[in-house]
């Protein structure tokens, strides 16, 4: 059982991590659906960093970083040159999978160095919390404090509020004196980053070796994970985890034999997401206030 | 005038001489379900490709398209690499099944190669490799090398193919250690290193010690190796994902049946060996299609064994899917006769050893 449990915190981490990116991307305005292919960026870069290098801190930070560049793609024709936002972040998957797998194509096929859990002295020996809790590498602390210091940010500071009002009325903001296309910009950064960092877990912690496409829809799953939060930081790791327990669950339910088709099973996490999505709708305070009233909407100063 | 003439001539045989001794090379078009860089069974085709390569030189010419999704995008992809002149194809995966007859259809001149298929016609052949041989030796290996009595094994989709397998798996199992079980979780895919790392967390909590899969990327035997089971590589040697937990992985050698067509499709004897839809290869151990990596980690009396077994499938001497074959939920299959190539195909049933039932 504890094992099980470890295992959903675990897996629950890459897409814990590039959605609350991505929400604090969407809270600014903009729909960056490239998630994917910066996970993939971030993957591949850490696979190579950690190969080449051996150093598991670098392949942390650069994973993080490619992500980041990956995102300026995206920025500079979204908010820079103003185009579709939907269209460039499909593009932006669609380029961060193709690159991806160029690049790592000479590293397939190494296995890749573990990053080692982080006990932390006294608290990881209370049995059963202990391991739960306290005993995991830097990145699962990381992205579930990632969420407070976002929710926090966004909800009781200045440069949040900011962020925000761009996110709820370009125009208005603008009007302000606000740097509407710098404050977006810095959002799309901060959730490339994210999103590279949720890529470089898979392969320094879930899966240590490089693997094209290795993500396999779990930006997308980040995606779904924002509406799915209702732009509210807090609810990610909730929904993060509730995704993944019934992801493992249907596991261990077919591993025990249960009476049900497996493909029944399989579709548990998504329709769970679909039924708490239609609960959380009926109430109109939980979602659409949250909702940023410019998501997606197109932004040229001046005109 | 006549000078001119005999220039033109010339010039114009030549022409033909070149042409003739440098005829334009057969081309050969592949479709590949994943990346070669999955290490596993795309990796797989893609190194019979570059044996082909090798070994015919400037005779062919080979194009191959990668993470080409079952369904209607395959149909799109074979069409297109019929268009551009591809006179032989190989589609390498289950699911490519319709698309490969539907397109084939239209091009009645082309040769298709569907692998792991059971529909052919004039037109298109079928190739496909006894894995199921690989699987039984890994279930005497597992039977040997398991403490808990459970198994774990990692399925793709319910098809007869991956029936096969876990069936033979099983046989392989029982046939050394009667106690021990096999538990089966359906990923529903056969790429995603996360979700066949889970299901491999998942077995070894349930208590599983040794762990088998049909499922293509490393990620479950390293997730043996962290834990301290054991497991198998599937479709090419996974050894340096997980040295200390791969025990041998079965590799599949695809060349041997593609170096067939295209010979006969180099001096024209394809289409006659393919006539009335008869062309179907289902090569196993014995015609090098298959074979083992060197046993690993394991004692010395079960490398013996394992190997004993594995020498006598190899040498055609013994048939894996030997009666007596009794299903998981009692009914006797076969008594002591053996399975023929169409009871395999027909296979909807557990045998006994395995939990569950399978999803329809």
């Amino acid at each position: 059982m504890l094992e099980l449990i470890i295992a959903v915190i675990l897996s629950s981490v890459p897409i814990m991590l590039a959605a609350t990116g991505e929400l604090v991307v969407e809270r600014s305005g903009v729909l960056n659906l490239g998630v994917e292919g910066m996970m993939l960026m971030g993957a591949v870069i850490a696979s190579i960093t950690v190969i080449t290098t051996g150093s598991l801190f670098l392949a942390v930070i650069f994973g993080a970083l490619s992500g980041l560049l990956t995102s300026i793609v995206f920025g500079f024709f979204a908010l820079v040159l103003a185009t579709n936002q939907v269209a460039t972040g499909l593009a932006l998957t669609i380029f961060g999978t193709g690159l991806s797998g160029l690049i790592g194509a000479e590293y397939v096929g190494k296995a890749i160095q573990r990053l080692e859990a982080l006990n932390i002295p006294i608290l990881s020996n209370i049995p059963y919390l202990g391991p739960i809790l306290f005993s995991h590498n830097i990145l699962v602390y990381f992205s579930f404090i990632m969420a407070f210091i976002v929710g926090w940010f966004l909800l009781k500071t200045r440069p949040g509020l900011v962020l925000r009002a761009v996110g709820n009325n370009h125009d208005s903001a603008h009007a302000l004196g606000y740097s509407v296309v710098f404050i977006r910009f810095c959002s799309v950064m901060f959730g490339g980053f994210m999103a590279g960092l949720g890529g470089a877990f898979l392969p320094l912690v879930l899966t240590p070796h490089w693997a094209e496409g290795m993500t396999a829809g779990k930006g997308w799953i980040a995606l779904a994970l924002v509406v799915f939060a209702s732009w509210r930081p807090l609810r990610i790791p909730i929904g993060a985890l509730l995704f993944s327990g019934i992801t493992v669950m249907q596991l261990v339910g077919q591993a025990r034999g249960w009476a049900m088709p497996s493909q029944f099973l399989s579709m548990l996490p998504y329709l769970a997401t679909i039924a708490v999505l239609v609960i959380i709708s009926r109430n109109k305070e939980f979602s659409i206030i949250n909702a940023p009233a410019s998501l997606g909407k197109l932004f040229i100063a001046g005109k | 005038m006549k000078k001119l003439y005999t220039i033109l001539l010339i010039s114009i045989s030549s022409l033909f001489i070149a042409f003739s001794s440098f005829a334009a090379p057969l081309k050969v078009g592949f479709v590949y379900l994943t990346t070669p860089g999955d290490h596993g069974w795309t990796y797989a085709h893609e190194r019979a490709r570059v044996i082909l390569e090798e070994k015919f030189g400037d005779k062919i010419e080979t194009t191959y398209v990668e993470n080409v999704p079952e369904g209607p995008d395959a149909t799109r992809v074979i069409r297109e690499l019929a268009n551009q002149g591809n006179q032989l194809i190989f589609t390498t995966s289950f699911g490519y099944m319709d698309p490969t007859i539907k397109v084939a259809k239209e091009f009645p001149d082309k040769h298709f190669v569907h692998v792991t298929g059971y529909k052919r016609s004039e037109n298109v052949a079928t190739s496909n490799i006894r894995f199921h041989e690989g699987r039984y030796i890994q279930g005497v290996a597992a039977g040997l090398m398991t403490k808990s009595n459970k198994i774990g094994y990692i399925a793709s989709f319910p098809i007869p193919e991956v029936i096969m397998g876990i069936n033979a798996f099983t046989q392989g199992l029982k046939s050394v250690n009667k106690d021990a079980t096999v538990s089966v979780i359906w990923a529903m895919t056969w790429y995603d290193p996360g979700k066949e790392a889970d299901a491999a967390k998942v077995h070894i909590a349930e208590g599983a010690d040794v762990l088998a899969q049909h499922t293509d990327t490393p990620a479950m035997l390293q997730t043996a190796e962290e834990k301290g089971a054991y497991g198998f590589g599937q479709g090419s040697d996974m050894e340096s994902f997980a040295p200390k937990a791969q025990l041998f992985a079965s590799v599949n050698h695809w060349d041997i049946s593609y170096i067939e067509h295209i010979e006969a499709a180099l001096d024209g004897t394809w289409a006659a060996k393919a006539a009335g839809g008869n062309w179907d290869t289902w090569c196993s151990m014995k015609d090098n299609c298959l074979s083992v990596t060197e046993l690993k980690n394991m004692p010395a009396d079960v490398t013996a064994k394992v190997q004993s077994v594995a020498d006598s499938i190899s040498s055609g001497s013994f048939n894996v899917f030997q009666g007596p074959i009794i299903t998981n939920e009692g009914t006797i299959v076969a008594g002591g006769a053996t399975l023929n190539d169409g009871d395999l195909w027909g296979m909807n049933y557990y045998v006994q050893g395995v939990i569950g039932k399978i999803p329809n």
